[in-house]
């Protein structure tokens, strides 16, 4: 059965809408593939605008394992803005992928990538275009199976009624499994339907199938227990975990589009995982422990990956990638490498005490020398320890003065309000903070016209962390504080007009916070947003907060739960959490010992330079820290080219 | 330091890029073939490229062009291949020299267009065509910034005519053997500029034709106009010196 391409039908539509480019395709380094000659078939989806969902690397890393394989196909498909679903609908026009045109429902799978939980919505306006059933158990061999993953798939419960299955952790090696069982399973002639091959996914013990268990509840709301509810279906689900990061080095073309996106540069994982131990950050919590690409994999990524893209700055991504054993050798050898060609290097997020002037002048070295950015996350100590984010006012000041006496002029500070037992006064340390910036700057620039902008992003409490437990601040006293912060920065002309100030409400923090730690409930509030027109959530020009209150009232009173049960009410030791029964290897008993650490303005430290902790991760889930220094070196050193970092010996001898 | 001048084209799909995503493919191009590029001095350095006009998004081109400058001597037979093996297909080459001085902008004042009307008839595109060039002046309503402007599109049209046989318009779908109208118009570089859509709009104010799909224009030629109305080839200078 051959598949037809939508794009006649799609084209004439083009013309009527805001950047069509976004929809025809044809990137750089994309593949199509013959329909007829593959045996499984992926359309892989980031839920939200093109523009955002392209450069995504765990989209571009899967789709590039999948296309190698001789007889599987895998096309990309992303959340279409309104102007276009409202044609598509008057048109009947389907979901369709970007590379092939194709419509969604032809494919075997449907594998969704969940960074954040504001794209549950855009799943659905997907499915529904594409004709596929919202609800999992609606659904039958005629329909992709829905797999979800990413961050957000650490606590798919709120999502439990629309997603066939969800995968846990590092997608490289888990999507190559879910494929073969797939082709085998359709070989014999897909014995057992549905459930057979969903079945045969759950045995794996990596694959979480929530169709195949039950959630009881206890009178008060809470959870009592999570069952499986048939036989061969394991209790708890582990989460994967890629060891060998330079037996994985993808994207090794990465897509580079016609239309902008949100990141224009190529990007190099120079590490997974990270221990630092920041309390809020889900991310360093499910991810570990760390695992470092070796100093000559990046080198040759990079390479490779210039020449196949032409970009013109190389991201060196992790979560913290000033930690690397290896980076003053990796930046300093990559500077040299591509001396003369305008290539930067970025590191886009780095620890004020992992950070030094050298690394700096390295970066900027063949491109634009942008502004420096840290996260100290809280404006005072106290608020610091909580967190578990040890780094020092004296340290950012040291950091910046010597960043203004080497011309930098801007410094930008990323900030969270509304963290647990935060009081006001915590919130307007930042203003000081900031100002001290300026002073320092001023001091060590011999100029007035330094910059400081102060970022801050409302928290929200995610499933696996310490602060699992944690009640989530009120929007209004997060709004509050945010409003003396902005007198207490404007308090002072002289220094406050250097000062910007960068923040949201904490209403989206909020309706953020009930998708997080939700339960299976939740699916109905998603579903009667969405169907009252809730779209691209993540948009504040889309988000709509009265939307998500009224429907989560309407959804929840009759079970008993409402809107502030599930995000600032404080969870107890022994509550059964939504996402128990799904192992992210973090030990349950040391996680609630840090939340008391936390309590207690206890710091924790890093299991790179200190001995094991016992969060439990490793004895878990089989694996250790693999770190360097290699002490090996980056080759060639010799500068590559004049003008571009590729040498094409038929321009030039 | 050496400056080439390249005519490229925009067609099939690639014509929904924009100027800016044209701008961005090109130069990611040049570094991807190993061009050695100048870039601009200071804080903020840039390829030496420089645009001279630009289709609009939605519109194929068979004839942009654009100057580049590089740092070492090349050859143009074979940056012309190079950079036409980096650049997505759609995005083509055609035709590359050396400049010798001069003004590539100022030899270009029009360019020639090619309209596809899928679905009209190309008698009833016909009769619009002459009611539209027997008319002084046709206004139509141009969508701004700041609201609606009116614009003559009459003065900048040297010349329209519909293509004696209906053919194939090109659809992706084969199936759709519908009539379909060619307009080909020769139009003034003025400002603010008259764009294909703008004719479009006059035709359907002078004898209300209204194409049932949006139509396909793609411009053919850039250049001077000669006393008969004809476009010179602006890259025709570089060649004969």
């Amino acid at each position: 059965m051959s598949v037809e391409s939508v794009f006649p039908r799609l084209e004439p539509l083009l013309p009527r809408i805001s950047k069509p480019v976004q929809y025809v395709g044809g990137e750089l380094n994309a593949t199509v593939k013959d329909w007829d000659e593959a045996s499984v078939r992926w359309a892989l989806m980031y839920p939200d605008a093109y523009e955002v969902g392209l450069p995504n690397q765990g989209v571009m890393i899967l789709y590039e394992i999948l296309n190698e394989l001789p007889d599987v196909l895998a096309e990309r498909t992303y959340a279409v803005w309104p102007d276009l679903e409202a044609l598509m609908r008057e048109h009947d026009v389907p979901q369709f992928t970007v590379d092939g045109h194709r419509p969604l429902k032809a494919f075997d799978l449907m594998g969704i990538s969940f960074a954040t939980e504001l794209g549950y919505t855009n799943m659905l306006t997907a499915l529904d275009l594409a004709g596929i059933p919202l609800h999992a158990a609606d659904r039958t061999e005629a329909d992709p199976i829905v797999v979800a993953g990413g961050h957000a798939a650490f606590n798919p419960e709120p999502i439990a009624d629309f997603v066939d299955a969800a995968v846990l952790g590092d997608g490289e090696e888990a999507v190559l499994e879910i494929t073969e069982i797939v082709k085998n399973w359709k070989a014999e002639g897909s014995p057992g339907g549905r459930d057979e091959v969903l079945t045969r996914l759950a045995e794996t013990g990596g694959v979480y199938i929530p169709r195949f268990y039950d959630v009881e509840y206890l009178p008060d709301g809470r959870i009592q227990r999570v069952v499986p509810n048939r036989d061969r279906v394991p209790y708890r689900v582990f989460k994967r975990t890629t060891m060998d990061l330079d037996a994985w080095p993808y994207p090794k073309q990465p897509l580079v589009p016609l239309a902008e996106s949100v990141h224009e540069r190529m990007s190099v994982e120079i590490f997974r995982g990270c221990t630092r131990g920041c309390r809020f950050c889900q991310a360093g919590m499910i991810t570990r422990p760390v695992r470092e690409r070796s100093i000559e994999g990046i080198g040759a990524m990079v390479q490779k990956g210039l020449e196949a893209t032409g970009f013109e700055e190389v991201g060196l991504l992790s979560l913290s990638s000033a930690d690397h054993s290896e980076i003053a050798e990796i930046t300093k050898g990559l500077a040299d490498r591509y001396e003369g060609t305008n290539t930067g290097l970025s590191l886009p997020s780095t620890r004020v005490d992992a950070f030094n002037i050298d690394l700096a002048n390295e970066l900027s070295r063949n491109g634009r020398r942008s502004g420096l950015t840290f996260a100290p996350e809280g404006g005072s100590e106290r608020m610091r320890r909580v967190i578990n984010k040890m780094v020092s006012e004296e340290d950012l000041i040291r950091t910046v003065s010597a960043a203004f006496s080497n011309g930098w002029r801007q410094v930008k500070l990323y900030f969270m309000c509304g963290l647990p037992t935060e009081e006001d006064e915590d919130v307007l340390q930042i203003a000081e903070m900031a100002k001290n910036v300026i002073r320092a700057g001023r001091q060590a620039s011999g100029r007035n016209d330094v910059r400081c902008t102060i970022s801050i992003g409302g928290f929200v409490p995610k499933p696996h962390t310490p602060f699992q437990w944690a009640p989530q601040c009120d929007p209004d006293v997060v709004d509050d504080r945010l409003r003396k912060l902005r007198e207490a920065v404007n308090s002072d002309r002289s220094l406050g007009r250097n000062i910007g100030m960068r923040y949201h409400d904490g209403k989206p923090s909020l309706i953020e916070g009930l998708l997080s730690r939700g339960d299976r409930r939740i699916g109905k509030v998603i579903e009667a947003v969405w169907r009252d027109g809730g779209r691209f959530d993540g948009w504040s020009e889309h988000f709509s907060y009265d939307r998500w209150t009224t429907m989560a009232a309407r959804e929840l009173e009759p079970l008993g739960v409402d809107l502030a049960w599930y995000t600032t009410r404080e969870r107890e030791e022994l509550e059964v959490l939504p996402w128990d029964h799904l192992d992210s290897g973090l030990d349950k008993e040391w996680l609630w010992a840090d939340w008391q650490d936390a309590l207690d303005e206890r710091e924790q430290d890093d299991c790179r330079w200190t001995p094991c902790f016992d969060c439990g991760v490793c004895p878990a889930m089989g694996t250790d820290i693999e770190v360097g220094p290699t002490g090996r070196k980056l080759l060639p050193i010799s500068p590559v080219g004049v003008g571009s970092p590729v040498k094409n010996p038929t321009l030039t001898p | 330091m050496q400056k080439l001048r390249l005519r490229y084209t925009k067609r099939g799909r690639l014509r929904f890029t924009s100027h800016r995503d044209i701008a961005r493919t090109f130069e990611r191009a040049l570094r991807r073939a190993g061009v050695p590029m100048a870039y601009s001095q200071g804080f903020s350095p840039h390829p030496k490229v420089s645009w001279v006009g630009a289709a609009p998004t939605g519109v194929a081109s068979e004839a942009e062009y654009v100057e580049v400058s590089v740092v070492e001597q090349v050859d143009p037979v074979a940056l012309r291949a190079a950079l036409d093996e980096a650049l997505p297909p759609g995005i083509d080459v055609v035709d590359i020299v050396q400049a010798r001085g001069g003004n590539l902008t100022e030899r270009i004042d029009a360019s020639e267009w090619r309209i596809e009307l899928d679905g009209v008839e190309p008698d009833e595109l016909a009769k619009a065509v002459s009611v539209f060039l027997a008319a002084e002046s046709v206004e139509v309503e141009r969508l701004t910034k700041n609201g609606t402007k009116m614009l003559d599109v009459r003065p900048a049209v040297v010349s329209a005519l519909v293509e004696p046989r209906s053919s194939d318009a090109g659809h992706d779908d084969t199936a759709l053997s519908r009539p379909c109208g060619i307009l080909m118009t020769v139009v003034r570089q003025v400002t603010p500029t008259v764009r294909p859509d703008d004719v479009l709009n006059a035709l359907r104010v002078v004898a209300d034709l209204v194409p049932p799909v949006p139509a396909r224009a793609t411009r053919m030629a850039q250049g001077r106009l000669d006393g008969e109305g004809r476009l010179v080839d602006p890259l025709q200078q570089d060649r004969e010196s």
